[in-house]
């Protein structure tokens, strides 16, 4: 089997170029992650790519698989086909090789305030809330970071610093949507405007790329109507 | 010594999982200056990974209190946890829950709108009675759940956060201070010298010592190297949890909530073979006793597939709605990794390594202590440990599922109250000593070093299949005296191992270098602890010494590094304020 990787380290390399490897006796059910750390292991010690937990969970391996963001430990190579090409997420800096510089999407993160705002005394036990109101935490929480959606986002890609992206957004609803959180009106306000919620133009490539099937869109959109509410 | 840029903060944390972050987040609210270093990006720590949840006596669901929570906990340890601690931490368990929830952990919920609750094995009510249900769960992301939190709520109070730089060494004075740590940017390839007048080691666990295990790639063990280089022994290594559900042949684990949500367990003849060891408890037995129960099964012959080489685990009689809803997580992971629907089709299983209940001996202040004489401890100045690295011991020979999340944040606040005390009686920072750093330099330095030695994969393979292979579910001297020569073969080796790639921007290839050289130190620690523990204790199963020895080992083993030296200290049954559990037989 053939793979095809981007590879760039500025200690060396004028530009990025693509580097072809070789490998045997790959199975269609072999994830992609482990056809790179074999590849580190056997062949080539230098190529770099960020990996933990190896199960999807940790989003450290997001990365450009045959033309889509994906986790590379939970895409197999009989989802690929005959070869296969791996780059970095598209649109953010490279620091060398497989690994980008994640700075701005992890500031958009920070920028929507996502930890729960309450301002009433807490209770000497837990805070009530319904299975129902729960319930709608479900699609918004499980969000691991791994960046595959807002580096799929062509609006993301031209205003990384003025639009909040995906990601982000999606932890602002995960927010909004919690009865426990009384945070409504800083969070939309901190959203109002041009750019940090409006760039979005529904073009679903962040919902397309989720590896967790999580859906941004629908989460953008859901802020955007309690915009509307929150400004009439 | 060469110009390396210095930081000074009041308190470094070396970890950003659970127990690094509550502690950072205590420091941070009350306004110490705190630095916390990781070598990835905080929320893809591997707290993130944990799925079934945290153990407190709520009583949402049955009925509850600490007391059961803490009898449960030690008769789990197998009598070998201090009850001082175990006290302290079950007493504080409601509380540190509901904080977790205050803090927005988004808990699966009750209809009365309280968190959920599922039983998780080794829980009992009344004492030794009815199964409880004490573990809080969001669905089965528990730890996802508990990471992002606690980050999102340090992100709230500004701690100040290095992500992706690697902590070489402690920094150590010559009368015996810890003075911060020498650390290493991933990114730029450049050391830099963190001062602090605390140091807190929350370096997570070491399951990468064995070849098939739950653990992140990143679970190697650095803050228990770190602490055996600065002279600092590892207490009861020699217990190390083999989670009987792993995914067979792979080792992602499958929770215990699984069995907790009503799953169970089954061997080629179709038959409940639990019954037969734990007739009480049958699946939600004590880990240690499953997984030997798997592992007999299985050597017996009744194991299941064409090579009989697992058993399975049966959800399907659940019904899909309950395995969505509450076992989410673990139904991607077989449909993933198997193409399984486990509301269809069992789950092909077997033990796999877990939990290194071993670790940095403390006190339950988060103090890491030296032993002073053969009853007496002593703290070390200034450094202090908590979370999987950490052995405070509250979970002695064999942790309870759902009791290390309970663990990382009950001793990571612990830790940091104690600190915030220090920092009021140590006001300034301490001369800093560049021979300690100049230590920390070498063995960075010594990784430049080029020719055409052996490899660091080559040798992590090895060595994980050498600890599979001779310290694994069952031991005898025979096979721990073979694992003692050929670990020690290995550690010889890896004087000529060597980097093709010297490159300075992002190496992980020097990281993994460097991981080695620790999970090396760690399975030697590992195997000389448990050649000379003639007795079988919870997950350490002698075949030549079957039974619990009381007389003789109810007590912590210490490794030191130099010499591969062993010491015993007492282990501490006077609880805080209620009556000593004593050492019972331990039947499920
Ligand atoms: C798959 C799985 C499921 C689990 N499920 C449960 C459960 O349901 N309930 C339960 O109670 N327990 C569970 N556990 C156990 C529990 O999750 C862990 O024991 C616990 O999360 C460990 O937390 P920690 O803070 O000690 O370390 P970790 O979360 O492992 O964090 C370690 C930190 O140290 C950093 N670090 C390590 N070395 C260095 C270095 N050299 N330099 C800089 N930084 C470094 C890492 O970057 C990371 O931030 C589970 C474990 C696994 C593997
Ligand atoms: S739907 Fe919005 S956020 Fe998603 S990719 Fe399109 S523009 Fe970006
Ligand atoms: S929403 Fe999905 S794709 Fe985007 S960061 Fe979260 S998990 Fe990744
Ligand atoms: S390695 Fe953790 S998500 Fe892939």
């Amino acid at each position: 089997m053939r793979i095809s990787i981007y590879r760039y380290n500025p200690e060396t390399d004028q530009a990025p170029y693509m580097q072809d490897y070789r490998l045997d006796e790959v199975s269609s059910e072999t994830m992609v992650l482990e056809l790179l750390t074999r590849i580190k292991a056997e062949q080539d010690e230098s190529l770099s790519f960020r990996r933990s937990c190896g199960e999807g969970v940790c989003g450290s391996d997001g990365m450009n698989i045959n033309g889509k963001n994906r986790l590379a430990c939970i895409t197999p190579v009989g989802e690929l086909g005959e070869s296969i090409e791996i780059r970095p997420l598209p649109g953010m800096p490279v620091i060398r090789d497989l690994i980008v510089d994640l700075s701005q999407f992890y500031h958009q993160y920070r920028s929507v305030k996502p930890y729960l705002i309450t301002h009433d005394a807490e209770p000497e036990i837990e805070r009530l809330q319904s299975p129902q109101e729960r319930d709608r935490l479900d699609g918004l929480y499980e969000c691991i970071l791994c960046a595959c959606c807002s580096t799929s986002c062509p609006s993301f890609w031209w205003n990384p610093d003025k639009f909040r992206g995906p990601a982000a957004l999606l932890q602002a609803a995960r927010f909004l949507e919690d009865s426990r959180d009384q945070g409504t009106a800083e969070r939309l306000n901190e959203l109002d405007g041009p750019y940090r919620l409006y760039r979005c133009h529904t073009i679903m490539n962040c919902t397309d790329v989720c590896p967790k099937h999580l859906n941004p869109s629908e989460a953008i959109g859901k802020i955007k109507k309690k915009m509307l509410k929150h400004i009439i | 010594m060469k110009q390396i840029p210095r930081r000074r903060f009041d308190a470094l944390v070396i970890g950003a999982g659970g127990g690094g972050m509550r502690a950072a987040l205590q420091l941070a609210q009350a306004e110490a200056s705190v630095a916390v270093v990781s070598k990835v990006f905080p929320t893809r720590s591997h707290t993130v990974a944990a799925q079934g949840g945290i153990n407190a006596a709520l009583a949402n669901v049955l009925p509850d209190n600490w007391h059961w929570h803490m009898y449960d906990t030690i008769k789990g340890s197998d009598y070998l946890a201090d009850q001082d601690a175990v006290e302290y931490m079950c007493r504080a368990a409601a509380h540190l829950v509901y904080e977790l929830e205050h803090a927005g952990v988004p808990f699966s919920r009750l209809d009365n709108g309280k968190i959920y609750q599922r039983p998780f094995g080794g829980q009992s009510q009344s004492f030794g009675g009815p199964q409880a249900a004490r573990t809080c769960a969001a669905a089965d992301r528990t730890g996802h759940a508990i990471l992002h939190t606690l980050y999102q709520q340090n992100i709230r109070a500004r701690t100040h956060f290095f992500d992706e730089f690697f902590a070489i060494d402690l920094i150590k004075d010559d009368e015996g201070h810890i003075l911060g740590a020498v650390v290493l940017e991933i990114e730029t390839g450049e050391p830099l010298i963190i001062e602090a007048k605390t140091t807190l080691l929350a370096t997570g666990g070491a399951g990468r010592i064995f070849r098939t295990n739950t653990n992140a790639r990143i679970n190697t063990g650095d803050g228990m190297g770190m602490a055996l280089r600065a002279g600092i022994p590892l207490q009861d290594m020699e217990f190390f949890q083999f989670h009987p559900t792993g995914i067979a042949g792979k080792g992602m684990l499958i929770t215990e909530g699984a069995r907790g949500e009503g799953g169970y367990l089954l061997n080629r003849d179709g038959e409940r073979f639990m019954e037969r060891y734990a007739p009480n408890a049958k699946d939600l037995a004590s880990r240690d006793v499953v997984s030997r129960a798997i592992y007999l099964e299985v050597k017996e012959g009744r194991g299941c597939g064409p090579k009989g080489d697992h058993v399975l685990l049966k959800l399907d009689h659940l019904g899909a709605d309950v395995v969505k809803k509450r076992l989410p997580g673990i139904r991607d992971m077989a449909l993933t990794f198997l193409g399984i629907d486990p509301a269809e089709q069992p789950i092909p299983i077997y033990p796999t390594a877990h939990y290194t209940m071993g670790g940095i001996p403390t006190n339950r202040f988060g103090q890491v202590v030296l032993p002073d004489g053969d009853e007496h401890e002593q703290p070390i100045p200034g450094l202090y440990a908590v979370g999987e690295c950490a052995c405070v011991s509250v979970h002695g020979a064999n942790r309870l599922g759902g009791n290390s999340l309970l663990d990382i944040v009950v001793f990571g606040r612990a830790a940091g109250n104690h600190i915030i005390k220090y920092l009021k009686r140590n006001r300034y920072h301490r001369r800093l000593n560049p021979n300690s750093v100049e230590q920390a330099l070498a063995r960075l330095a010594r990784w430049d070093r080029s020719g055409g030695g052996e490899r660091v994969d080559a040798l992590r393979a090895e060595l994980q299949q050498e600890m599979e292979t001779h310290c694994g579910v069952f031991r005898s001297a025979e096979i721990l005296d073979e694992g003692v020569r050929r670990i020690e073969a290995i550690k010889a080796r890896l004087n000529d191992v060597e980097l093709t790639d010297h490159s300075k921007v992002f190496n992980t290839a020097r990281i993994e270098a460097l991981e080695l050289e620790n999970l090396v130190e760690i399975a030697l620690a590992t195997v000389y602890s448990a050649r000379a523990r003639t007795e079988s204790r919870g997950a350490h199963s002698r075949v030549d010494y079957t039974e619990r020895d009381d007389k003789n080992w109810l007590k912590h083993s210490l490794y030191f590094q130099q010499d591969n030296r062993l010491h015993y200290k007492p282990v501490r049954m006077q609880p805080l304020s209620v009556d000593s559990f004593p050492p019972k037989e331990r039947v499920y």
